[in-house]
Formats: C-alpha cells, structure tokens, sequence
C-alpha cells in the first residue's frame, strides 16, 4: 500500500496540527517560564511552598495522564514509586550525596525497578492491572518499611539540607520542583509526538489492528509504564526533600494516587493541558477549603466522578471538542464529514511516514 | 504444633477473607466491574452497626438483622444508578467511578466520625474460646464467622443453582446480549447481583468490626485482602473464593511467625506468585482476564 | 410482485416502514420496508456485509435506528428494550446461536421460557420436538454439535412463544443434512400462526421456505416478491447488483 493511496481525496476533509500559531504559544510557555522561574524572589514564601506542592502535583498528574489518559493503564499504585523515589533519595543522601543531586539517581532507581515489574503486572488488564498496581506499591512499602536502615515505620530526616537556611532551602526545593516538572511536561508532550505517540494513539482506535500490523504494543506499553514510574520517582525525590522528614506512610500514601487520578480526571485525560488544568483547580479548593479538614478532597472526588460519568472528555477536553483549539497538540486533528476513527487513525499514519521519510510533500506542519 | 497453629489460625483468617472476597467476586463474574469502592462498603457496614443500630434498642451482635437488609437495598439501587450509568460508558470509567466513590467514603466517614477506631460490642462472646491444646486456642467469634462464611458461599452457589433468578444471573454473565434476547432484564439482573454482593460485604464488615475495630481507612487493606483472595481462588469460584481466602490467611499466618511486619507482606508474596505462574488463579478458567 | 401487495395482505405483525440504520460513519440499512404477517415466512437475503443482521438486531431491539419506524401489532416498538420487545412477542434467534455455555441444556432452554407468553411451546413441546434435547438436558452446551446448538438456539427462542421469530443465519457453518433437518420444524412453527422473518445467506434455501424474498443489495432493498414469481436471473441481479440480466426488466434501484 503507497502512502499516496491514503491521501484524503476529499476535499471537505483537512488534515491539521495547530490552530494556534506555534509562536505564540512558543512565546506563552516562554513568558511563563520566566515568571515561575522568578517567583521564589517575588512571591511570599508560603506562596512558593503552595506552588512548589502544585509543581509536584503537576508531575504526578502528568505522568498518570501518559498512563492512563494514553496507553489505557488505570494504576492506583504510583504512590510506590512516590515512596521509591523518596526513599532512594533518602538512601544517597544518608550516603551523603547532596539530596538534590539525588533526584536524578532516584529517577534512574525507579526505572530500574518498574522494569521487571511490567513482566508481572502487564499479565493482566483492566481493573485486575490496576489492583495488582497497588498490590506491588503495598509491597514496595513494606519492604522499605522491614529496613531498619531507613527507620522503619517511625520514619528518618533527610540529612544533607542543614547546612542550608529554610529560606534558601524553600527556593531551592521550590525550583527543583518546577525544573521538573517542565522537565517532564515538554518530556512527555516530544514523547507523544514521536512515534510512541502515534503507537499509543493507533492502540486507541483499535488495539487489535495495530497489534496485527506491527506495532510493537507491549513493549511502548511498558515504555509508557517505565517512563510513569521515573516520573513518579522524581515527583517523590522533591516530595522528599520538601517535607523532609521521611515516612512510610506519607511517601507510599494512597492520596498520591487518589489525586494524580483525580486532577487528570477533572481537567481531562488525553491531554498535555488537561492534568495542568486539573492540579490548578485542586489547589484552588485546597486552598479556599483549607480551613474544613477533608472536605477539599470529598468534594474533588465527587466531581471527578461526576465528570467520569457526564464529562468523560474532562474539562479541557469539552474545551478543545467545543472551541476546537488546542494549546499543546499532539496528534493531527482530522475534520470533515464522514470521517471514521479508521481513517483518522490511518491519516495520523500516513502523516507520521511523510515526516519520517522527508518527502518534499511536507507542509502539515505549518498552520493554516 | 507451631504450624499446626498457623494453619489453624490461618484457616479460621481465611474463613473471614473468603466472607469478604465473594461480594467482589460475584460483581467481577457478572457486571464485569471491580469495586475499589467493596472495602469502604463493609467498613460503612461496620459504622451503621456501631452509630445506627443501638438507636433501634438492638443489641450490637445482632445488628447485622437490620443491617444486611438495608445494604441489600442499597446494593440494588446503588447498581441500578452509578454503577449502570458508568458500566454503559465503559470498565475503564467503572474504575474510575468506584475508586472516586471509595475516597469519598473514607474521608466523609473521616469528617463525619473522626479518625477513632470503632469497634462493634458483642459483649463477653469476644473473649470466649475453645481450647483444642495446650498452644492452639479457637475462638468462638473466628469460629462462627468461619461458619457463616461457608453457610453463606454455599447458600450463594445453592441460589445461584438452583434458582430460576440464579439462573438468569448465570446466563448474564455468560453472555449479557443473548440473555436480554431471552427476555431477561439485564440491569435488573445486576441490581440483584449487587444487592447480594452488598449484603455479603455487610457482614463481612460486621464481623471486621467485632474481630478488631474499624477506622475510615481500614476499607483499603480489606479491598487488598479481598482481592487477593478472588485471584489467588480463581474468578468465578466460589469455593475457589473459600480456598483463596484459607490460603491466603495462612501465608499471612505464616509471615506473622516469622515477624509480626511480614504478615501482609507474606500475603502479598503468594498473591504474587499465583499471578505470575497461574494468572487465572487456582480454580479459575482462563478466558475471563481481559 | 412488490411492497403495496404485501402490505396490503393485511394483519401483519411486525411492520417496519423506511428503516434507516448506521454502523458508526457507514449506513448499514438504507430507507427499508417491509412487513411479516402470521403464518407468513419472509426471507431476507443479500450478498455478507448488505445490512441483514442489522437489520434484525435493530428489530430486536439491540442496536438503533437512525430513522423510520418499527411497529408491531399496530404498536411503535422503537423506544423499548430488547427485552421487552421479547416479552412482547418478538424473539431473535441470534447469529452464531449465542448459548449460555456455563448452564446445561435445559437451563439453555429455562432461560428462554422465564418470561414466556402462554402458549404452544412448552418445555414439554420442545422435547417432543426434539426428542433427543430430552436425553441430554443435563449436559453443558458446549459439549454439543453445531447442529445440535443451532436447534436447542431455536427451542430457546420458541418456548418464550413468540408471534414473530427472527432467524438469522442458520445455516452458517452446518453440513447441508443438519441444515435440512432443521428447516424440517418451520412448518410446526408455521402451523401456529407465528410470523417468521428469516436471514439467510444460501439463496436456494430461503427460495424453498420462504413465502416471500425481500433481496438487501448494500443496505437497500433490491427486489421483493414471492419466490414463484421471481426468475433467478432477477434475483442474480438484485443478489450481487449486476445490471445486465437480459431476460428480466431493472429490479434495482
């Protein structure tokens, strides 16, 4: 089959990437960029611890987004490798590394461990994954918490930061936050613009004919879960050291997932912008709702169930469907009438090939 | 005679995992749906026993008459709104659906009721026991809810039988489509299976409360044992449910002897195994995984 | 030799009046009519992929028309659930026969007279039917023959005693003798005044049972008649919508 063969031969159907200039929202990122980089020297500090807990939100929801929202992976048990990463940063800086230079080690161990980890858990699907998920964070726990080395169930500080006054420490722990984050959010959106992305988006339309035409579906699969669980570690080396006393119960806590699912959930799985979306408004009821203990999270929990229900798209996704306007896109947008999944599935391929084999048909890029 | 102890005391466990677990299996096997929300349920369950029923001048060991009942009811309408409306979406919103439902339970019992333990009273039947020697002793209350728990699996596989509705939810889980081609109302099937599935949970619950006590929190840790003792038994068993549950309570036992922080761990580990040597679980068929 | 005489016949059960039904983007049936009245065996048939089974499924209720009507007994039917199509009287004898195959045989069979109307069929009727459903009640389904599964699938939908029977494919994948032996019982049905609406791919087949053809060519009706009065060069052309058939006038659209 050519890849001329697939092209659209009608013309009420287009085949675009970006509605908005690439510029622009170039130039969006960019601003924003500066600013966040500049708030620790602007902001009060309990502004910056509040926007450091929202960066490591931002991680976490992104990363159950690329599980979830794009390879189909429903895990409840990312807190797992919160606590790993925690604890691996835990474990260098006990061995005295400085526990910034740690986060990127804690990535590395948490990668390592999912790896043998798929062989297991990718036996199985649906809700019997998701369980097992938190069958092997449980485990993770207890084994960490068997270790007397790192204080069992009573916990153990962080050493390494006491040289450090709690306003540099805040600032520093803050920017380790948001560098990360940006990290993983450009990360994940090159991520689903690369071929992974277009496997991912294929398996979605219909996983059984791209299994049968080659797609290599098991093992972008346990890319997806591998690069989650780096990600999660990460989000824990920061978590680590912005509490930083180190517990059981706080690093491999359930909430962890119950909020990464949620804010994905809220602001719209599928999307870069949606989880980003989802963090703002669960920090906005965190915040105004601070003073009425769990109420914050009752309530985010009955609104994502009721957007599972009525809004499955989420919140930036009825955005983009209603106004057809996308900040980050990932996939090409095919419109017109009589358009099938099949076929945008087989025109998102074809556009793929094209920008992959450089042929001089290579204008899609460009907005219209 | 240690481990006769063990297994003593890791089948009496099991009996209470397998009471727990079967709820959680019959909604696998018929709406194809996990609960995340199953544990939160007993331990709603336990709370209704413990704020609800002394309002009724019931004593508390007999709450569960009032109890299973109402959780039946809900159980049915619960299925019939929810549970339906996330089930004709897809079993990736059921996921959803339920593990949002459990966190808000958790943390509505948690405002509503703070963070102390309950414990369901049954007076001095706790502290009654059956000395089989001089290191094994049985309790009554882990005896009789290992009764109940088989009285109750084999009640279940009776209706499930030899009952015209048992026979309807058996067809719907073989195949929803053709069973609606025979007349059935399918969603009313459902409503059915979840109200068993919810009176089930109920005295599980119940009996959770009058074995240790009860927190906002505890219905994570029993959807794990739950679970563990559905797969580890094979989906769609019921006596593969009670097997399950017995193994499982025994591997737990087994890890506590060596060290009080291995039991759960232990549990873990079997699950563990089972799944990564015989996915479907010991008496389970092999097809329903995906 | 077209609709308006069919119609005309009077007392149909179950009519269905410019029936339009999309699969996804694809428009599987395309502005369809016809009706089935008592005693009466219609047979539909058409080349794979021309909308048959869609058609039935959207009668019975498993799949939804995007527009035209469906009635029975004078009734609009298009809002209800299949199941209570069925307990209506309007049962479908499913593609690939769908057995419940954890029950035994006569649970097979117990399902389908749950909600039965009264009426001839019986349990009892269908041993007698079939005599030897009788000797293997006990047995799982799964352990039985094609044709022994494409007949306790029509016992199922008979003991609910409907007033019209959808049958939809038959004989898909049976040897011709267990085909023959099956379409032995449509005159017992008959003889009770059930309607039958019938999907079948094997044209001589549905030529020999039926009372009248109604030919789907990609979802559009292509010819209608009773079998007497069609020649096979028509029905040839409507079947596969060749346009040369020189003996015939232009049946398709």
């Amino acid at each position: 089959m050519s890849v001329e063969d697939l092209t659209p031969v009608d013309q009420s159907i287009t085949v675009k990437r970006n509605q908005i200039p690439v510029a622009y929202t170039l130039g969006g990122v960019v601003a924003l960029a500066v600013f966040f980089t500049w708030a620790p020297w602007i902001l009060p500090a309990s502004d910056v611890t509040i926007l450091m807990n929202f960066f490591i939100l931002v991680i976490m929801a992104t990363m159950w987004n690329l599980l979830a929202g794009y390879a189909g992976m429903v895990s409840i048990g990312q807190q797992g490798f919160i606590g790993l990463g925690a604890y691996a940063t835990l474990y260098f800086a006990i061995k005295g590394m400085d526990p910034f230079f740690a986060i990127p080690l804690a990535v590395i161990v948490c990668a390592v461990i999912a790896f043998p980890v798929t062989f297991l858990l990718f036996r199985l699907r649906g809700g019997y994954f998701a369980v097992a998920t938190w069958v092997v964070a449980n485990s993770a726990m207890l084994i960490i918490g068997s270790i007397a080395f790192f204080g069992g169930g009573t916990g153990h500080y962080l050493p390494g930061l006491t040289n450090l006054s709690f306003k540099v420490l805040n600032h520093d722990t803050y920017l380790a936050a948001w560098f990360v984050a940006l990290v993983v959010v450009v990360a994940t959106y090159i991520l689903l613009r690369s071929r992974l992305g277009l496997v991912l988006s294929s398996v979605r339309d219909n996983e059984v004919a791209s299994r049968s035409s080659g797609a290599k579906v098991t093992s972008t699969r346990r890319t997806v879960f591998i690069v989650a669980a780096a990600g999660c570690g990460a989000a824990g080396a920061v978590l680590a050291i912005s509490q930083p006393f180190i517990q059981l119960g706080n690093e491999f806590n359930l909430q962890w997932a119950a909020e990464m699912l949620f804010a994905s959930m809220i602001g719209g799985l599928g999307t870069i912008e949606g989880p980003i979306l989802g963090c703002v408004i669960f920090f906005v009821l965190q915040q105004s709702l601070q003073n009425y203990g769990a109420w914050y999270l009752i309530i985010f929990g009955a609104l994502a169930v009721g957007v599972a229900i009525w809004q499955p798209r989420g919140i930036w996704g009825f955005v983009r469907d209603t106004f057809h306007f996308e900040l980050l896109p990932v996939g090409y947008r095919v419109s017109g009438a009589g358009v099938t999944n099949e076929a945008r599935s087989a025109m998102r391929t074809v556009r793929w090939l094209r920008r992959t084999q450089k042929t001089p048909l290579e204008q899609d890029d460009k907005s219209p | 005679m240690i481990w006769l102890n063990v297994i003593v005391s890791g089948v009496l466990l099991g009996g209470f995992y397998a009471l727990f677990a079967c709820g959680l299996s019959l909604m696998f096997g018929v709406m194809k749906i996990i609960n995340l929300a199953h544990g939160d349920m007993a331990v709603v369950a336990g709370y209704t026993a413990v704020f609800l029923v002394p309002k009724f001048h019931l004593p508390e060991v007999w709450s569960f008459i009032v109890v299973v009942p109402l959780f039946a009811l809900l159980g049915y309408v619960v299925q019939r709104t929810l549970f339906q409306k996330s089930i004709d979406r897809d079993p990736f919103t059921t996921l959803l659906v339920t593990f949002g439902l459990s966190v808000v339970i958790e943390n509505l019992l948690l405002e509503i009721y703070t963070a102390n333990a309950q414990s369901i009273n049954i007076g001095s039947l706790i502290a009654k026991s059956w000395q089989v020697n001089n290191t094994i002793y049985v309790s009554y209350l882990s005896l009789t809810v290992l009764i109940v728990s088989v009285v109750v699996l084999a009640a279940l596989q009776l209706f499930l039988s030899k009952t015209s509705t048992g026979r309807q939810i058996r067809a719907v889980s073989d195949d929803r489509e053709a069973a609606q081609l025979c007349g059935t109302n399918y969603r009313h099937i459902f409503g059915i299976a979840s109200s068993l599935a919810f009176a089930t949970v109920a005295l599980a619950g119940i009996a959770f409360g009058m074995y240790t006590s009860l927190d906002p929190t505890s219905g994570g840790v029993n959807l794990l044992y739950a679970f563990e003792t559905v797969v580890i038994g094979g989906i769609g068993s019921l006596w593969g449910t009670l097997v399950g549950g017995i193994l499982l309570g025994i591997a737990q036992q087994f890890g506590a002897h060596f060290n009080e922080q291995y039991t759960v761990l232990a549990g873990n580990i079997l699950f563990l195994i089972v799944l990564a040597i015989r996915p479907q679980g010991l008496f389970g068929k092999k097809v329903v995984m995906s | 030799m077209s609709d308006p005489a069919a119609e005309s016949t009077g007392l149909h059960r179950l009519a269905v009046a410019n029936l339009t039904i999309h699969h996804g983007q694809l428009r599987a049936v395309d502005d369809v009519s016809f009706s089935v009245g008592a005693s009466e065996v219609l047979a539909i048939i058409g080349a794979n992929g021309a909308g048959k089974s869609t058609l039935l499924r959207t009668i019975a209720g498993l799949h939804t028309q995007t527009s035209g009507s469906i009635t029975f007994e004078g009734e609009e039917i298009s809002g209800l659930r299949t199941f209570r199509r069925v307990r209506r009287g309007i049962s479908l004898v499913p593609e690939g026969r769908r057995l419940f195959p954890s029950l035994t045989l006569e649970e097979n069979i117990q399902v389908g007279a749950q909600k039965a109307a009264a009426g001839f069929f019986t349990i009892d009727a269908a041993y007698e039917l079939f005599p030897w459903m009788h000797e293997r009640r006990r047995q799982r389904v799964g352990q039985l023959s094609g044709g022994e599964q494409q007949a306790i699938a029509i016992a199922r939908a008979l003991v609910a005693n409907p007033k019209v029977l959808m049958i939809d494919e038959v004989s898909l994948g049976l040897a011709p003798i267990v085909i023959e032996r099956i379409y032995e019982f449509l005159p017992t049905i008959v003889a009770q005044g059930i309607g039958v609406l019938l999907v079948e791919q094997d044209v001589s087949q549905a030529l020999a049972v039926a009372t009248r053809v109604h030919c789907l060519l990609e979802g559009k009706t292509s010819l209608v008649g009773a079998p007497s009065e069609l020649s096979p060069g028509a029905i040839e052309a409507a079947y596969f919508g060749t346009t040369h058939s020189p003996s015939t006038p232009e049946e398709s659209p």
